[in-house]
C-alpha cells in the first residue's frame, strides 16, 4: 500500500468511529452487572475483582509491536496536525455534547454512565495508541496527540475523562513496554469492541507519597512473583479487568506489573474523595497476589518506570490545561451577564484582571505541557519539562479552580454551576500520581 | 507539527548573542551600573559587529529594527524568521545585562517603530541611525492617548510643543521618536509619531534621570518649543482617522511588547543560573523526579520560579512565532509581557532572598539584576495596562466599559 492510501485507510477508520458514536446519542441505563459492583464498593464492602473476561494469546508475535518515535520537526510550530486537529474536534464536540451534560450527576453517583463509556471507546482513541499490526490505528508514537485528547476530554469533565481515559493509559502500556507475549495476550481486547475497564495504579495512600519510593512490594517466588500493598485513587477499580500495578520490586527498584483483577489475594475497596468522583476511584488491596513471571512489564528498567511516572504526570498536566479551558469558557460570559451596581461586574478591574490572569496562566500551562509531551514522543529527555509543566498547573490549576468558584460568588459554592466541580477536581491535579499515559 | 524547541537555523546568532553577553557586557556590568551616565564606549565596537552580522545573515541578528512585518505573499508554510530571531537575540543578550541592551547603538525602540510604521521613503532615509522613542509626558503615561505634546502644521512642516519624559536612550540617539496630537480634542485617533533629529532647533535637553536600576542606560527628559520638523518625517498616514483610531502608532507594541518580554526572560534566566550554582555550591540540589514537597525547601521554590519562567518563554516564543506567520498577536503579546514583567521580578527579588547577604551585596549581579527587573514590568506598557489589554479582548469590552 501506498504511504497516501495508508494514511487514508487510517483516517477512514476513525472517521468511521466519531462517525459511530455521534448517532449514538441517548443515555440508557447502566449495565445491571455493573451497577451491583458499585452499590456493593460504595458502601464500604470489599468485593473481589470485577469478574474478568479471559485474556489469552489470539495471535502469536514474534517481537513486540512498537510505534515509532514521531518525526523530528525542525521549526518551532503551535500548529497540530490535520489529524490531530480532526481528534480534537471529535473528542471536545463528544465532551461537551455528551460529558458535561452528564457530569453532575455522574460525580453524585461516583460512577460514569456505563453508555458515556461505551461512546468514548467508539472514538477510536486506545485504537489511536495501537499499533496496526495488532489491530490498532496507531503508526507513530504521539504523546503530543495523547495531551490534544486528555485536553479535550477534560473540557467537558475531569472525572468522566479519567474513567474514559483510564482504559487506554493501560494499552499504551503494554505497546510501550510490553513483551510480545504480553501484547498478544491483552492487547487484542483493547481494539475490540468491548473495551475492557482498565486502569494504571501508581499511587499510594501516604503521606508526602512518592511514586519512586514505593511502600508495595514485589518479592520473586517460585519463578513468579508476590504482590503486597495497597494502590489508591484507582479509577474504575471495582469494574477494572486488567490493572498495572507499580510495586518495589525487592533488590530491583518500582517495577511494573500486569495484574489481571480476578487473580487470588486482590480486593477493592471504594475510596470516594472530594473529586473525579465520576472516575468511581477505588482501592485496589493486594494481599499474598501470586503472578506468573510474565506478569512483569518493562522488565523492571529503571529509565522505563520514569517514563511511566513522566507520561502520567502530563496526562494529570493534560487534564489540568482542560479543566481549567472550561472553566475560563464558563467564566467569560457569566461575568458579562451578572449584573451589580447597574452594570456586568466584568466591566470591574478587579474580575476583569482575574479572569485575563487566568488566561494567560492557563496558556502558559498548556505550553509547558505541549512542549514537554513534544519531546517525549521524539525521544528527547523530558523529565525537567514534565516537572516544571507539573509545578505550573498543579499551581495555577488549583487557584484557577478557586478564582472559578470566587467569581460566580455564591452561584460558585452551589452545584447548579460546574464550577464547585473544577475546584474539587483541579485539587487532584498536584497529588495524583499515575491514572493515564499519554 | 507541535513542537516548542528553538530552531536548529537560529543555534549560531544564540551563541553569538550568548558570546557577546558573556565577553562583553557582563564585564562591564557592574562598571556602568556605578558609573551612570557615563556612555559605555565598548559599545560602538560591538555595534559594528552587530551591524556586521545583520548584513550577512539577511532576516537575523537580535536587532530593533527587525520586527517589521513581512509583507511577501504568503506561502501558508510555517516559518520562524526575524520577530523569533530578534526574540531569542534579545533574551541572550539580556542574560548579560538589560541595561547594556537598551544603550546598543541603532538598536533603539525608536528604530522598532520605524521599522514597524514608517515607508519605504522613510525606511531607507533614517536607516543605519539610532533612533529612541519619546511618548511619556509629566501628565501622562500609560495613558497615552492623554498626551498634550501638539503638532500644527505648518507648510511642508509640523510645530511640535511639549514635554517628554523617561526617553530611554535619548541622549546618546540620534532620532527620537516623538508622539504628538494633531488635535487634543480628538483623542487616540490624532496622535500621530514624529521622527526628530536630535539636532533641531527647539528641541531640548532638560535632564537625565537617577534610577533605582538599567542605570548603564540613559532616561532623557525634553522640551519641544516650536520644534519644527518636516512633514515627509511623520511615520504612518498624516490624516485623522477615527475609524482607524490608534491603530497606527499601536501597531508597534505588538512587535516590541514580546521584545521587552524577552529582555525580561533573559535577566530571569541570569539570576536562575546565578542562584542554581550558588544553591548547588552550598549542597543542594534540584530534582525533577521527585515530588518538590520531598525536597528541601529552597529546592521546590527554585523550580516553581523555574516553572514561571519557563511560561514567560514560551508565551514570548509564541507571541514572536504568531508575528512571523502573520496570525494577529495582540492577545499574546500582552500575554508574554504581562507574565515576563511579573515573573522576573518575582524570580529576581526571591533569588536575592535565597542567596542572602550574598545575593544582596554588590558583590554578586544578583543585586544588580534585582533593581534593573522592575523597569520590565514597567515600561512599553505597565503589567496593569497589559491585562486591562488582555481583560478587554477576552470581554469584548470597549475602552470605555472596562476602563
Amino acid at each position: 500500500m501506498k504511504p497516501a492510501e495508508k494514511m487514508m485507510e487510517r483516517g477512514l477508520r476513525l472517521i468511521n468511529r466519531v462517525a459511530g458514536s455521534s448517532a449514538i446519542d441517548r443515555l440508557g441505563l447502566r449495565k445491571p452487572m455493573e451497577t451491583l459492583l458499585y452499590q456493593g464498593a460504595k458502601n464500604g464492602f470489599r468485593t473481589a475483582g470485577a469478574a474478568a473476561r479471559t485474556f489469552a494469546a489470539t495471535q502469536k508475535l514474534l517481537r513486540p509491536a512498537r510505534l515509532g518515535a514521531a518525526r523530528g520537526a525542525e521549526l518551532f510550530d503551535l500548529s497540530p496536525t490535520e489529524e490531530q486537529q480532526m481528534l480534537r474536534e471529535a473528542v471536545q464536540s463528544f465532551a461537551l455534547e455528551q460529558l458535561r451534560p452528564a457530569a453532575q450527576a455522574a460525580d453524585a453517583a461516583c460512577a460514569a454512565p456505563v453508555e458515556l463509556l461505551q461512546q468514548s471507546s467508539e472514538l477510536g482513541i486506545a485504537l489511536m495508541g495501537v499499533p496496526e499490526e495488532l489491530g490498532g490505528a496507531g503508526n507513530e508514537r504521539s504523546a503530543m496527540t495523547n495531551v490534544l485528547v486528555a485536553e479535550a476530554m477534560a473540557q467537558g469533565d475531569l472525572g468522566l475523562a479519567v474513567a474514559c481515559l483510564a482504559p487506554a493509559a493501560v494499552s499504551t502500556a503494554l505497546v510501550l513496554w510490553g513483551s510480545a507475549t504480553q501484547q498478544a495476550k491483552y492487547l487484542p481486547a483493547f481494539v475490540g469492541e468491548n473495551l475492557p475497564a482498565a486502569a494504571l495504579a501508581l499511587q499510594e495512600p501516604s503521606v508526602l507519597f512518592d511514586p519512586f519510593k514505593l511502600a508495595t512490594k514485589a518479592r520473586k517466588q517460585n519463578g513468579g512473583y508476590v504482590l503486597d500493598g495497597a494502590k489508591s485513587l484507582v479509577p474504575r477499580a471495582a469494574s477494572a479487568e486488567l490493572f498495572i500495578i507499580a510495586a518495589e520490586l525487592e533488590g530491583q527498584g518500582p517495577a511494573l506489573f500486569l495484574v489481571e483483577s480476578s487473580t487470588r489475594g486482590l480486593s477493592i475497596e471504594a475510596e470516594p474523595s472530594m473529586g473525579l468522583r465520576a472516575a468511581a476511584t477505588g482501592r485496589v488491596i493486594l494481599e499474598g497476589v501470586q503472578l506468573p513471571a510474565d506478569a512483569l512489564l518493562g522488565g523492571a528498567d529503571a529509565g522505563t518506570y520514569a517514563d511511566c511516572v513522566q507520561l502520567a504526570r502530563l496526562g494529570w498536566c493534560a487534564l489540568a490545561v482542560g479543566t481549567a479551558q472550561a472553566a475560563l469558557d464558563y467564566l467569560i460570559p457569566y461575568v458579562n451577564e451578572r449584573i451589580a451596581f447597574g452594570e456586568p461586574i466584568s466591566h470591574r478591574q478587579a474580575v476583569a484582571f482575574n479572569v485575563a490572569n487566568i488566561a494567560i496562566e492557563l496558556e502558559g500551562m498548556r505550553l509547558l505541557t505541549y512542549r514537554a509531551a513534544s519531546r517525549a514522543e521524539r525521544g528527547l529527555p523530558f523529565a525537567q519539562n514534565t516537572a516544571l509543566a507539573r509545578r505550573l498547573c498543579a499551581d495555577k490549576g488549583m487557584s484557577i479552580g478557586s478564582d472559578a468558584v470566587q467569581l460566580l460568588g455564591g452561584h460558585g459554592f452551589i452545584k447548579e454551576h460546574p464550577a464547585e466541580r473544577w475546584y474539587r477536581d483541579l485539587r487532584a491535579v498536584g497529588l495524583c500520581e499515575g491514572v493515564l499515559l499519554v | 507539527m507541535i513542537n516548542l524547541e528553538t530552531p536548529k537555523k537560529f543555534s549560531g546568532l544564540v551563541m553569538q548573542a550568548q558570546q557577546v553577553a558573556a565577553q562583553m557586557f557582563r564585564p562591564i556590568s557592574r562598571k556602568y551600573d556605578r558609573a551612570e551616565h557615563a556612555y559605555p564606549k565598548e559599545l560602538d565596537m560591538l555595534a559594528s559587529l552587530l551591524d556586521g552580522l545583520n548584513a550577512a545573515g539577511g532576516t537575523g541578528g537580535a536587532g530593533a529594527t527587525a520586527v517589521r512585518r513581512d509583507t511577501s505573499p504568503d506561502s501558508g508554510e510555517n516559518r520562524n524568521g526575524s520577530n523569533m530571531s530578534t526574540v531569542l537575540g534579545a533574551i541572550e543578550l539580556c542574560w548579560g545585562d538589560v541595561g547594556l541592551l537598551l544603550s546598543m547603538p541603532r538598536q533603539g525602540l525608536g528604530n522598532s517603530a520605524i521599522a514597524s510604521v514608517a515607508n519605504e521613503e522613510q525606511l531607507a532615509r533614517f536607516k543605519g541611525r539610532w533612533a529612541a522613542m519619546a511618548i511619556t509626558e509629566p501628565g501622562c503615561g500609560s495613558d497615552s492617548a492623554a498626551i498634550r505634546t501638539t503638532a500644527v502644521k505648518d507648510g511642508d512642516d509640523y510645530i511640535l510643543n511639549g514635554e517628554k519624559i523617561y526617553v530611554t536612550a535619548g541622549d546618546r540617539a540620534e532620532l527620537v521618536v516623538v508622539w504628538a496630537t494633531l488635535d487634543r480634542n480628538v483623542g487616540r485617533a490624532a496622535i500621530k509619531s514624529f521622527v526628530v533629529e536630535k539636532n533641531t532647533p527647539g528641541f531640548e535637553l532638560v535632564r537625565l534621570e537617577h534610577k533605582l536600576g538599567i542605570r548603564a542606560s540613559d532616561t532623557a527628559a525634553f522640551v519641544l518649543k516650536d520644534c519644527r520638523v518636516p512633514a515627509k518625517n511623520l511615520l504612518g498616514d498624516p490624516e485623522i482617522n477615527v475609524e482607524k483610531g490608534f491603530a497606527g502608532v499601536m501597531q508597534t507594541f505588538d512587535n516590541t511588547r514580546p521584545l521587552v518580554a524577552a529582555m525580561a526572560i533573559g535577566l530571569t534566566r541570569a539570576c536562575l543560573e546565578e542562584t542554581r550554582k550558588a544553591l548547588s555550591a552550598a549542597g543542594i540540589e534540584i530534582d525533577y523526579q521527585h515530588p518538590s514537597l520531598t525536597q528541601s525547601a529552597a529546592a521546590a521554590a527554585y523550580i516553581g520560579m523555574e516553572a514561571d519562567y519557563e511560561a514567560a518563554r514560551l508565551l514570548t516564543l509564541q507571541a514572536a512565532w504568531m508575528a512571523d506567520n502573520r496570525k494577529p498577536n495582540s492577545l499574546q503579546a500582552s500575554m508574554a509581557k504581562a507574565k515576563a514583567g511579573r515573573t522576573c521580578v518575582d524570580v529576581a527579588l526571591r533569588c536575592v532572598e535565597l542567596c542572602g547577604s550574598l545575593g544582596y551585596g554588590e558583590g554578586s549581579l544578583l543585586e544588580k539584576w534585582a533593581r534593573d527587573a522592575k523597569i520590565l514590568d514597567i515600561f512599553e506598557g505597565t503589567q496593569q495596562i497589559q491585562v486591562l489589554i488582555i481583560a478587554r479582548r477576552l470581554l469584548g469590552k470597549t475602552s470605555s466599559e472596562l476602563r
